[in-house]
């Protein structure tokens, strides 16, 4: 799910579908290649449409940044889950994760290309909230 | 109210075997303005506790319902896993080990408003909060366990005339209203089975 151990801000992609996950993170990589720290999760503990929280820090765990991670997600779960997920990592972590407000797929995609310019974590999550502000 | 092992793992069983029960009636509510997958979630949630069992049960209460809480966290999935999850972590943080009435009305606000954040929600917008607070209002106002179960399902009742405006079925816009939400129904479902576990009148 990653290949890369750059400083860059790493991204995470959530969505309720793994195939969703997954294509959008195909996406991401055929965009910045391997500059950026990449992880996507998808569907819920049995392998069903959903999100869970324990594949959220997984895919945080493998994506981490010394620079910070930015999590796009798709629907409300995927947010709740994603949060609740940033407040049980450990505490010199939390500060430097973010979840974006932005749309899954052209928000990953956006953030990836900040990120892999070696943009800050705020420059990322910005750049992805503002695409279509 | 101190609740010895037996007791606690009463109320366990009880509390998963209403959302085991109910699944199907919880999953075609979630089919009606959501994903369709709010039964199946809690099943599999509650399925996770009882599997906890005994051991669950050995912990004192505070440390039960901080278990319970996570493992709902971890294995609920959708929405509902860090809200209801969150809603037992806080009941544990909050309350000692035999919690008086006012304990459990103290616990229950503050788990409440952790639920609020969690869902950066306020009772209205036809979520769990619609069970929550009511409900929360008769524990505070010293109702027995008949008025504070009667309070629950009404209170779900009353979700379905309203307009969601949180949540998945706010997608919906005007076709949420006429249908119960999902996550009331279950809230109330759990408070049944709690208050009918606990032998409520024995709380002072």
């Amino acid at each position: 799910m990653s290949n890369s151990s750059s400083g860059n801000v790493g991204i995470v992609i959530v969505s309720h579908s793994s195939k969703i996950a997954e294509g959008a993170a195909d996406m991401v990589r055929q965009m910045v290649g391997s500059a950026v720290p990449l992880a996507w999760t998808g569907g819920d503990t049995d392998g069903g449409l959903g999100t869970n929280v324990a594949g959220i820090l997984e895919a945080i765990e493998t994506a981490w940044s010394p620079a910070g991670v930015a999590i796009l997600v798709d629907l409300g779960g995927a947010e709740t889950n994603s949060e609740m997920a940033v407040e049980m990592l450990a505490e010199d972590r939390r500060g430097r994760v973010v979840v974006c407000n932005a749309p899954v797929v052209e928000g990953a995609v956006i953030a990836a290309t900040e990120s892999s310019g070696g943009s800050s974590l705020a420059a990322v999550k910005r750049s992805a909230e503002e695409f279509y502000a | 109210m101190s609740l010895d092992q037996a007791a606690r793992e009463k109320l366990v069983r009880a509390l998963a075997a209403s959302m085991i029960e109910h699944a199907e009636e919880l999953t075609s509510l979630d089919q009606a303005i959501g994903d369709g997958d709010h039964g199946l979630n809690m099943k599999r949630g509650f399925e996770a506790v009882l599997a906890t069992l005994p051991g669950l049960a050995d912990k004192s209460l505070p440390e039960m319902l901080k278990s319970i809480g996570m493992t709902l966290v971890m294995k609920v999935g959708g929405a509902s896993g860090p809200l209801v999850g969150t809603f037992f972590m806080e009941l544990g943080k909050a309350l000692p080990e035999a919690p008086a009435r006012a304990d459990l009305v103290a616990a229950t606000d503050q788990a409440i408003n952790a639920v609020k954040a969690r869902g950066r929600s306020e009772a209205g917008q036809k979520t769990l909060l619609d069970v929550l607070v009511p409900v929360q209002g008769v524990l505070a106002g010293g109702g027995d366990a008949r008025a504070i179960a009667a309070e629950a399902a009404q209170a779900a009742d009353r979700t379905t005339p309203m307009l969601a405006t949180r949540g998945r079925a706010s997608f919906l816009g005007e076709r949420s209203i006429g249908h119960m939400d999902p996550g009331s129904r279950s809230a109330s479902l759990l408070i049944s089975a709690a208050v009918a576990a606990l032998e409520f009148e024995a709380i002072s």
